[in-house]
Parts: structure tokens; C-alpha cells; sequence
């Protein structure tokens, strides 16, 4: 069987969920322990567009400038409270974030290096090693506490507690704190989150947290009280549009009349997708012409077609076959939620309203299950397995 | 460490009242702790209420005002939910500290009566193992120590535990007082607030002074000295009527359709769902054109979700599943599904 990723690493890094804390980096750093500049690598000509258009500074951010301005104020005031930042992927909390640091701490900021951290943690009657990728500078440090694991709590008190023995002198006005980047917060355990409630407390003098998730749901009350909280939305389809013709500008493209308008009607308002798909169509085909096929990316095409599948065939044998393209998609690392999402919202294309109920009812069932459980396909195959049993029980109904 | 810069104080510590009698609002309580100041004679105590009513304002004011900032630190015991209380904490940290005995005898002004104070503050969270070593403490050392229990759900405590205490219930700040408060912050800070945005407030923060409080310095600080309502809304992360409104209407029009649409302009917007169910709840039970019975079938739905998004689960479902939910009561649509297994 084909694998649905035929067409070379570019498309792999569009929306590849994992993995956040790499993300933000150009692909071709190597990981170890090297010094480098965030930005200006070598030939900025080989970076992707979405690097190299990440704005700097918060004057110059084009989606959420009221957002960026409110930021912009409050790190003028000598002061900063912890902050929470959320929104849906892509919609640029991350940027807004980098921007923030580079206006606390000037171009300090940027210089960052990765490392490999290891920590024993000293747990009663055990010692416990943890590692985990983090990304520091001399005045912040980035992790994704939720690598860890079940272990999350650990890092989560020691990191904070070691940036506080270090902090940093405070001279000529200078900040004397330093701020810690917590990415995927709404992926930590219960246990972390209130952990992290009683150190934000304790060591407010010398760290600042920003904390940055996807949905504010999944954090705690507490957590969310003591922060200031940010929502970040996905930018509007013309801010897209804004965002792509400025960067057309720029590379100096021509660009059809709705071009543009269309890239950014496929991304489902999230910026870096349509920056992604731009590129990738520069890649394909330039100059651009007006009827150019903008592709959707592969694990999208793969799920569609597991979709018709689905509708046209529903026996035990068809429901063995999509498991196989199920498992392909899981190797390759397609969060199972996002896979089911995406595998319903093909589905209700084609579905009678009466059935769209029944459907997306059982959606939100098996999600919920996978959540409780532990291994995925399961679940994914088990709403498969319903979905057929539904439609074919629709058809003999219907057609006899 | 170097001391903290001012600004960087909560407000809510900053205009924590200092004195029993400066705490708004809960009359009873008050009269019963002024008297004890004076006569220097106190019951062990159990404060519930909601959050941000002023507990834990009360209890650390009362303490400070009988021992003064001398002796604070020697009689006064304050552990909260972060700190680990177990039941070994009970047996040996909290019985230790109660089972030294103090004198008595006016110092610097203070009462300082002859027995210590021990405040566990959010004693709900406190495991009932732990909750019952406390029982035989509480009598033995009774002649040397106060307890002061402080918890917002009353029925968590045990009942041995709570009827060896003076019971005093804190309620819901009215909306008067808690303007009066505002206010007198605002005007410290030099703030501007319209009486729009004040009603908005105090709407938002349900009676709880500290959220009001926390969001009006967020508001402040982001915003600078003069707010609007909309302002406090974008802090508080509550989503605004407008789009609730529209999700209810796509739902009562019937079209699956187009209630997905919302759904996903909510999800895309940012809006955290669990809010967004609250708001809907709301909504639909404040509402006249909605039966008793349509009622009841969302409200049901609604609290599954709620559930479901507690154990992790995807919000986007969630909220497609009870819109989905919605569309079939309001156009009575009957329940379950016709296979159900």
C-alpha cells in the first residue's frame, strides 16, 4: 500500500501537532547543544516562509495588533503579571509570545540554545530521572512540561525552583526576574496543574510564568484566576488574505485576483496553514494561475477517501480495510482525535440531516472513550464500526 | 530576595481589610468577633461560603488583631490546601503546635489572649482520615488552642467536627456593596469606571469580590486608568452574549447546518467551551418559550459535556453533540436514536 506521504518533508510539517517546542525552530537545526540565533540562520532564503515572516516585535504583528498593543503596555509598566495565553493552533499565540520576551528583554531574547536536560528528582523513597528538551536564553526558558509524561509534576516544581536560586541580578533597572514558557499546559495532569498554583504563588518575586495552551478548558480554575488570561482567535479569512499579499509582496510574487482568497478559504482560518499551503504552491507552480489547484494536505486526502470507504461498502471486510489505512495514519503520527474529527466532518458532507444527529452523537462518544482509554484505534475503529451499522440500518429503512 | 515592587502587589492582598470591622457585608459574624476582642474569650470556629466572600480576610484579621505583629508568628498556625495536610501533618506538625501552651497577659496593646490560633483554611479538601485524628486534638488541647476551619462546601466537613464549633455562614456579597468596594478601589487607583461597566462587574463576578477584584486590575492593566465594560468582559474570558445568542438561535432553527457553523466560529474564536455551556445553561433556563420538558433534555445534555470536557475530551465534539442535542428539543424531536444498543 502507498503511504499518504509521498511528497517530500515540506508537507510534512504542516500541522504536525507534536511536538510543539521544535516547532517554532527552522528545520534544519540540528539539536544538541547548538549556539544559535532564532532568526537570521545563514540564508534566510531557505527557511520556510512561515519563519522567516514570523514577526519580531510587536510593532509589527499584523493579526492581532489590539492583542499586541494591550501587551505592548502592559511590559511598558515595569511589570508583568503571569500570563495565559490561548487559542486555537495557529492563530499565533506562539509569535505573540516571542514578540512579548524580544520587548521585555530586547534582542537578548533571541539568542537561544537547546538542551538536553536531566533532572533526579528526589521522591521519598525513590529517585526519579527525567529529561526533557528545553529552549533557554539568559533571561527565559521554554519547555513542554507535559513530555514528561505522568512525571510532569516534578518538572513543573523543579525547574521553577532552580530559576528561582538563579536569578538574575538585577542592575540598572534591569528585570530582575526571569520568565518561564510553558507550552501545552492544558496537556499536564491534574497533580501539576496544582502544583503549579502553590510555586506561581511562591516564587511570583523572581519568575514569570506565560503559559500558552490551546483550550483554556482544560486548566484549572485556579490556575486561570492567577493569571492574566489572553485569548488569542484564529485570524478572519481577510487577515489572512492581508498576511498572504504582504508576503507575496515581499518574496516579489504576482499574484492571480483571489488567489490569496482562496488559500486562505482552505487553511480553516489558521494562519500558518496558509502560509504552509503558499509555499507549497510556490513550490508547485509559478507563476500562479487562477484556476492552480491549491492541495489540500495528504492526511486530509487520505482521510476523505477512507470516508468514501466508509459510505460505499459497509461490511466486515470494508471495516478491516479501513483499519489498515487507520493504522497509517496513526504510524504517522496524525493525533487520533484530529483523525476522527476530521474522518466526521467528511462524513456529515454526505449524510441526511436526520442521521447528522446520530452521527456526530457518537463522535463525541468515542472521543470522549479514547480519552479514558489507551489505545486509540480502538475507538476510532469502534465509530467506524457504529457509523456503518447506522447508515446501512438508514438504507435498508429507506430503500427496503 | 529582594522585596517585591508595589506594583507587582495583588490588589486583592493590596485592599485585603485589616481589621474584623472592616470586613463588608457579613453583620453577624462581625458582631460575634468584636465581642470576642473584647471579652478575649473565643469558640472554635467554622466559616463557610462561597469563594470571595471574605473568610480568610476575616480569619487572618481577627488573629492579628488579638496578637499583634509581634506575637503573630508564635500563636498563629495557617495551613491552606497547598500545603500537604495529611493525616502525619496532623498527627505531628498541627498536634505539636497545639499541645504548647502559652501565657497570657496585654502586650503592645493587643488582647493576646492565653491560647493559640490554628487556622486550615480550605478544610473541605481535607481527607476524612485526616479530618477525624483532628477530633480528640481539638478536645485535649482545647484549654491552649482555636481552631478556625474555613471551607466553602459545609457538608464536606465531618459532623463530629462541625459541632464542635461555632457555625457562621458567609453570604454572597449584594451588589450594592460590592460597588461600594469597587469603587473605593477605583478611586485609590485612579481608575474610571462608568456604571455600566461596574453593573457588568459585579455581573460577571457573581458575588465574589475577589474576582471582581482580580479582573479589575487585569482590566487596569491592560487597559490603562479608564474601562469599559467590553474590557472587563475580553479579561474575564466570559464569551459574550452575542455569540451565545446567535449558537441558540442556529440551534432553534432547526438546521444542523448551520449550528455547526457556530460551533465552529466558537471553537475558532478561542472561546473556552466550559464557559460557554455555563452561559448556554443560562440562557436556556432564563428563557419563556422553552418548555419545562426541552428544558430538562438540554440541561441533562449539558452536564454530560460538562463532564466529558472534565475528563479531556474534545471540545469541539462536546459542543457539537449538545447543540445537536438542542436542535432535537427545541424542535421535539424525540430522544435516543433508533438503534440504540
Amino acid at each position: 500500500m502507498m503511504g499518504p506521504f509521498p511528497s517530500g518533508p515540506l508537507k510534512w510539517l504542516q500541522e504536525q501537532p507534536s511536538s510543539r517546542l521544535l516547532r517554532s525552530f527552522p528545520a534544519s537545526s540540528s539539536l544538541l547543544y547548538t549556539q544559535h540565533k532564532r532568526t537570521p540562520s545563514p540564508s534566510p532564503s531557505k527557511m520556510l516562509w512561515v519563519d522567516k515572516y514570523r514577526p519580531k516585535s510587536l510593532d509589527k504583528v499584523l493579526v492581532h495588533e489590539d492583542v499586541a498593543q494591550n501587551l505592548k503596555k502592559l511590559v511598558t509598566e515595569q511589570d508583568c503579571p503571569h500570563l495565559l495565553f490561548y487559542g486555537p493552533p495557529g492563530s499565533g499565540k506562539k509569535t505573540l509570545i516571542m514578540a512579548l520576551l524580544r520587548q521585555m528583554f530586547g534582542a537578548g531574547a533571541e539568542k537561544v540554545k537547546v538542551e538536553n536536560k536531566n533532572w533526579k528528582v528526589d521522591a521519598g523513597s525513590r529517585t526519579i530521572d527525567l529529561e526533557l528538551t528545553t529552549l533557554s536564553s539568559t533571561h527565559h526558558v521554554e519547555l513542554n512540561p507535559s513530555d514528561a509524561g505522568f512525571q510532569d509534576r516534578y518538572i513543573v516544581q523543579e525547574i521553577i525552583k532552580e530559576m528561582a536560586k538563579n536569578r538574575p541580578i538585577d542592575t540598572k533597572g534591569k528585570k530582575g526576574f526571569k520568565v518561564l514558557v510553558l507550552n501545552e499546559v492544558d496537556k499536564l495532569s491534574r497533580e501539576a496543574q496544582h502544583s503549579l498554583r502553590r510555586t506561581m504563588e511562591k516564587y511570583s518575586a523572581s519568575c514569570r510564568l506565560i503559559l500558552c495552551c490551546d483550550s483554556s478548558s482544560k486548566v484549572t480554575e485556579a490556575v486561570r484566576s492567577r493569571c492574566l488570561n489572553v485569548r488569542v482567535s484564529a485570524p478572519k479569512e481577510d487577515q489572512i488574505v492581508k498576511v498572504l499579499e504582504f508576503i507575496g509582496k515581499k518574496e516579489g510574487l504576482q499574484l492571480p485576483p483571489g488567489f490569496a482568497a482562496r488559500i486562505a478559504e482552505k487553511s480553516g482560518r489558521s494562519l500558518r496553514r496558509a502560509i504552509l499551503s503558499f509555499e507549497t504552491c510556490r513550490v508547485q507552480q509559478y507563476p500562479f494561475t487562477n484556476n492552480q489547484v491549491i492541495s489540500p494536505m495528504d492526511w486530509e486526502e487520505y482521510v476523505t477517501e477512507i470516508a468514501a470507504d466508509i459510505m460505499k461498502e459497509q461490511s466486515p471486510k470494508r471495516l478491516f480495510q479501513v483499519r489498515g489505512k487507520l493504522y497509517e495514519l496513526l504510524v504517522n503520527c496524525i493525533p487520533p482525535e484530529v483523525i476522527l474529527k476530521r474522518l466526521l466532518h467528511e462524513l456529515l458532507k454526505k449524510l441526511d440531516s436526520e442521521l447528522k444527529h446520530e452521527v456526530c452523537h457518537w463522535a463525541a462518544y468515542y472521543e470522549h472513550r479514547m480519552r479514558l482509554g489507551q489505545k486509540a484505534i480502538f475507538h476510532i475503529e469502534a465509530f467506524v464500526a457504529k457509523f456503518m451499522s447506522i447508515y446501512k440500518g438508514f438504507l435498508i429503512a429507506t430503500f427496503g | 530576595m529582594a522585596p517585591l515592587l508595589q506594583s507587582s502587589q495583588p490588589w486583592v492582598e493590596k485592599y485585603r481589610p485589616r481589621r474584623v470591622k472592616d470586613v463588608a457585608h457579613q453583620d453577624e459574624v462581625i458582631r460575634v468577633l468584636t465581642n470576642t476582642l473584647e471579652t478575649t474569650n473565643c469558640p472554635h470556629m467554622l466559616f463557610y461560603g462561597p469563594p470571595g466572600t471574605g473568610k480568610t480576610t476575616t480569619a487572618l484579621a481577627i488573629a492579628h488583631q488579638l496578637y499583634g505583629p509581634e506575637l503573630y508568628k508564635s500563636r498563629v498556625l495557617e495551613l491552606n490546601a497547598s500545603d500537604d495536610r495529611g493525616i502525619n501533618v496532623v498527627r505531628t506538625k498541627i498536634k505539636n503546635f497545639a499541645a504548647v501552651a502559652v501565657g497570657s497577659g496585654h502586650q503592645g496593646g493587643y488582647p493576646c489572649p492565653p491560647y493559640k490560633i490554628i487556622i486550615l483554611d480550605e478544610a473541605d479538601s481535607m481527607t476524612e482520615d485526616a479530618q477525624n485524628a483532628l477530633r480528640r486534638t481539638m478536645e485535649t488541647y482545647s484549654k491552649v488552642t482555636r481552631f478556625f476551619f474555613i471551607c466553602n462546601y459545609i457538608s464536606r466537613i465531618i459532623e463530629p467536627l462541625a459541632s464542635r464549633c461555632a457555625k457562621f455562614r458567609f453570604k454572597p456579597l449584594s451588589e450594592e456593596i460590592m460597588s461600594t468596594r469597587v469603587l473605593h478601589i477605583c478611586h485609590e487607583e485612579g481608575l474610571n469606571l462608568d456604571s455600566e461597566a461596574l453593573s457588568t462587574l459585579s455581573s460577571i463576578s457573581q458575588g465574589d469580590l475577589r474576582r471582581a477584584i482580580t479582573f479589575l486590575q487585569g482590566a487596569a492593566r491592560l487597559f490603562g486608568s479608564s474601562i469599559s465594560s467590553k474590557d472587563l468582559i475580553s479579561v474575564s474570558g466570559v464569551v459574550p452574549q452575542e455569540v451565545v445568542q446567535a449558537l441558540v438561535a442556529a440551534c432553534k432553527s432547526g438546521s444542523f447546518d448551520s449550528a455547526n457553523k457556530q460551533v465552529n466560529n466558537v471553537i475558532a474564536e478561542g472561546y473556552p467551551v466550559s464557559q460557554m455551556l455555563c452561559q448556554l445553561f443560562d440562557l436556556v433556563v432564563e428563557s419563556d418559550d422553552v418548555s419545562d420538558e426541552q428544558k430538562a433534555r438540554i440541561c441533562k445534555k449539558l452536564a454530560e459535556s460538562d463532564k466529558c470536557l472534565v475528563d479531556g475530551a474534545d471540545e469541539y465534539l462536546q459542543l457539537l453533540d449538545s447543540c445537536s442535542c438542542m436542535i432535537k428539543a427545541f424542535s421535539n424531536m424525540p430522544e435516543g436514536f433508533s438503534n440504540e444498543i
